[in-house]
């Protein structure tokens, strides 16, 4: 049977399919000229308290909501500078720590800031002891001697440091997130079960940084506000608001669109074509990230130091670097980020199969060996696995690539079940000791650990290394601080379970409009209350 | 007269004892799931850097250290208090998350779902009707289409060419920022706030934004209903009675629209409460190309976070929806079709 609708009833029939054809909005695009608008993934933040705060984008968004002690400050990014601290002074022995409070701040309560804010301030960090508290407790402090060893008299914020260490690492801790001045009264006003604030201040503010907090979506956006009472004066531009767009796509056409100000994860597909549009620009600058593969000495080849240089010459750094990571990363094979004090451009490996194959063969391996690498799913880590995978087969090495989510791939690094992993580091403060301590601390393997760093990851014991880095960390000269870490470095990439590949550019595409954006290493460093619009 | 209220009363007994049964597969099969999975919440909150004392205080405070059972029944019994607990994600409690998150999902869906059926049921009348022509096979195509092509690229190329290159519409999330929490947050649906606020402004922004990743969703439904709906109205045209109203001198379009389609209801009414329950359950691609923040991202985000209280409250939401929707297509089935009504 064969049912014929006349043409008028199938035209009806389409015309009830399509309620919405006539829909033809006036689409107007472009941001407010006051405010500023940055489209990144924001599904890392998990709090915004400065106490407890150790997620990038929460530390980006800390930056602005809270001054510190003291600061590298936007108009000249490599200069420590006083915070809320107007003056400081340290002993000779320097182990006590004397800061000179400036009068007349305000929080955006209104309340005065006072050397005892920031005494509390740092006392609760040290006392909630949470993620970022390692920062402090390393300098000898601990929940019953902390109010003894930093406390406020007058203006005048006192710390002492019984272990004593190396002024500049005590100094540049001051300018790290912990040490982010909380307004006292408003915490406790806001106090549950003694917690110090910690409840409420994850999703609010009470500080006296550039910018307030208004409200934090998850998943959704942040948006804070001018504080026109900033000790450096009222920030340029009156909202910014950090949108969560995590597709890269999505912000690329946002961003030509005008609906965005600023894209922060634009891929190279997306970057190469966008370079043509002369409303958008995009500035490239020297990030503070490593990344680096890990090998675990309990995988029998790699315990020889020859198999570990080995892999170090079966991978082409420049190959990748030239390509697919072109623009976002540059080659550094040492612990310390180009930028950092006592940083060095020590780059020895390169592609060399025949050497490797040489090595492989003295080590007891001519025939090279299987490996698991382990890698996470984010670009770009993916197309860095495959091209290792290539290179290593040159010289034997049959590498298989077991990908997994970012977290998956980190617990196995931290049970020290992986075999070799690709992975990425920031620093946590500015100061060599961050990553010194982290991946030259091996003077104990055993289980469990009191922390676990690289050297324990990968079990690699080096406890002639470990007290050279710790002798580093308390050098008061200068000088020689400097060169112990430079000898350190090289040390360390020769010989190490680690194989130091590249540091990050961060590659920002944003509005040709924008002025003075600044170029910070890390999160500590991304200022917004120097951007404006023309 | 107890008589008569026993054979109710049995009936809601069974429909209780049902609802929790389900809830208890529900949140036994998510915490299983969730405590197994390759990823350690305790590094979802801590980080990477913490110190071993700090990772054992919050894996201590997260009761990982208790057999998985115990750990189970602790979470039950907190949920029969009415603690859903607080997700390690947001900070915030899990039921004001859901609450926040849910809406935004609704309001998509909804709107899907219309476009989807409005859409859908005419084209799967018109395939079936002209079974094997060009028309029908145009409708398979577009079907076979909506099935096939993934929402991800659909989502951007809808971008590129409605947003970006003819400016139809806005682009992803909710609101412009211009109009950000300009509305009062009643219904917690930005386009009936708006009406209610009598903000026109605010109500055609969202609209501006919710119009693509709604017929996207949209499209994909209706791939779906139009070939169920072609299905079943072709069973229903074979039927004599077909024949008999026809032969009576019946009008093809009356036919065809009232009695065949009148008889296809009461078996599409499931479909389209599945498919609305499936929406809602959330379209995590399609929320992560238009940053649509609803209950998909929310359910992504948690679990790969090992996020476990949020992960099994908004199961448990979903699970909550797929009863109801059961239970008011049964309704709607009784009224709907007379047959259902009569005692058997």
């Amino acid at each position: 049977m064969m049912f014929k609708l006349t043409r008028r009833q199938t035209l009806a029939a389409f015309s009830a399919m399509a309620p919405m054809a006539t829909w033809s909005p006036d689409v107007q695009a472009a941001t407010p000229r006051d405010a500023l608008v940055i489209a990144k993934s924001i599904d890392d933040t998990i709090t915004l308290d400065p106490g407890e705060c150790y997620e990038l984008t929460g530390i980006e968004i800390d930056t602005n909501l809270y001054d510190r002690i003291l600061r590298y400050e936007a108009e000249d990014l490599t200069k420590m500078v006083g915070g809320v601290a107007e003056s400081w002074t340290v002993s000779a022995d320097g182990k006590t720590y004397t800061f000179k409070i400036r009068a007349g701040l305000k929080f955006h309560s209104g309340n005065p800031v006072t050397a005892e804010d920031a005494a509390w301030s740092l006392q609760r960090v040290v006392i909630m002891n949470k993620t970022s508290g390692f920062l402090l407790t390393q300098l000898g402090w601990d929940k019953n001697n902390v109010k003894d060893l930093v406390k406020a008299s007058g203006d005048t914020l006192t710390a002492v440091v019984p272990a004593g260490f190396a002024p500049t690492l005590v100094l540049n801790l001051m300018t790290s997130i912990v040490a982010s001045v909380v307004d006292k009264k408003v915490a406790l006003a806001n106090e549950k079960d003694g917690d110090h604030g910690n409840a409420w201040l994850k999703t609010n503010s009470a500080g006296s940084g550039a910018y307030k907090l208004v409200a934090w979506k998850p998943n959704e956006s942040i948006t804070l506000e001018a504080f026109p009472g900033f000790r450096m004066g009222a920030p340029k531009l009156k909202r910014v608001i950090m949108r969560h767009l995590p597709e890269p796509g999505a912000q690329r056409l946002a961003l030509e669109k005008g609906d965005i100000d600023v894209a922060r994860s634009l891929t190279p597909d997306q970057l190469t074509p966008i370079k043509a549009n002369k409303d958008i620009k995009v500035e490239s600058f020297a990030g503070a990230n490593n990344w680096y593969a890990i090998m675990n000495l309990k995988h029998g080849p790699f315990a020889d130091v020859r198999v570990r240089k080995a892999v170090k010459m079966l991978i082409d750094y420049q190959a990748m670097a030239n390509t697919f990571l072109k623009d976002r990363f540059f080659v550094h094979q040492t612990f310390l980020p180009l930028g950092y004090f006592g940083a060095t451009a020590y780059n020895p490996f390169k592609l060399d199969v025949a050497g490797a194959k040489k090595l492989l063969a003295e080590a007891g391996f001519p025939n090279g060996f299987e490996v698991k690498l382990s890698a996470n799913t984010n670009d770009p880590f993916p197309q860095i696995a495959q091209a290792i995978q290539a290179t290593l087969a040159m010289g034997g090495i049959k590498a298989t690539i077991a990908s997994g989510d970012a977290k998956q791939v980190i617990g196995e690094i931290r049970g020290r079940t992986f075999q070799m992993a690709l992975i990425s580091w920031a620093p946590d403060y500015f100061d060599p000791h961050t990553n010194a301590d982290f991946f030259v601390n091996g003077a104990d393997l055993s289980d469990p650990p009191k922390a676990r760093t690289g050297p324990w990851r990968a079990s690699w014991l080096i406890p002639e290394l470990t007290a050279d880095m710790l002798k580093a960390a308390r050098e008061l000269d200068g000088k020689k601080r400097e060169a112990m870490y430079v000898e350190l470095q090289k040390r360390v990439t020769d010989e190490g379970p680690y194989v130091w590949m590249f540091q990050n550019n961060w590659v920002i595409a944003m509005r040709s409009n924008l002025r003075g954006y600044p170029k910070g290493l890390f999160e500590d460093l991304f200022f917004y209350r120097t951007i404006s619009k023309v | 007269m107890a008589r008569r209220l026993a054979a109710p009363l049995r009936r809601l007994g069974g429909v209780v004892f049902s609802v929790i049964l389900t809830f208890l597969g529900l949140t036994a099969v998510t915490f299983v799931i969730g405590r197994f999975m390759p990823i350690d919440p305790v590094i979802s909150i801590v980080g990477d850097k913490a110190s071993t004392e700090v990772y054992d205080r919050v894996y201590k405070e997260l009761g990982l250290d208790q057999p998985v059972v115990v750990q189970y029944a602790t979470y039950l019994s907190k949920v029969v208090r009415g603690e859903f607990g607080n997700s390690v994600m947001t900070a915030r409690p899990v039921l004001e998350d859901v609450w926040r998150v849910f809406p935004a999902t609704m309001e998509l869906a909804s709107l899907a779902l219309i476009i989807g059926v409005l859409v859908g049921v005419p084209m799967g009348v018109i395939a079936a009707t002209n079974r094997g022509r060009v028309v029908d096979q145009i409708v398979r195509f577009m079907s076979l289409l909506g099935y096939s092509m993934p929402v991800f690229w659909l989502g951007l190329v809808g971008l590129l060419l409605f947003y970006a290159k003819l400016g139809w519409v806005e682009g992803p999330g909710r609101l412009d920022v211009a109009f950000d929490d300009m509305v009062p947050t009643i219904t917690g649906l930005i386009t009936i706030d708006a009406i209610l606020a009598g903000e026109d402004e605010v109500f055609f922004n969202a609209l501006g934004h919710l119009i693509l990743p709604a017929s996207i969703l949209g499209y994909l439904s209706l791939a779906y209903i139009a070939r169920m709906t072609r299905s079943f109205m072709l069973a229903q045209l074979e039927q004599e009675y077909i024949l008999a109203a026809l032969a009576k001198g019946l009008s093809p379009w009356r036919v065809v629209w009232v009695h065949a389609l009148g008889n296809v209801w009461v078996q599409l009414i499931t479909v389209v409460a599945l498919t609305f329950g499936s929406l809602l359950e959330g379209a995590v691609l399609t929320e992560t190309v238009f940053a649509w923040p609803g209950l998909g991202l929310y359910m992504k985000n948690s679990l790969f976070a090992a996020d476990l209280n949020a992960v099994l409250g908004a199961t448990l939401l979903i699970g909550t929806i797929y009863i109801f929707l059961n239970m008011l297509s049964d309704i709607v089935y009784t009224l709907v079709d007379p047959r259902a009504r009569e005692p058997s």
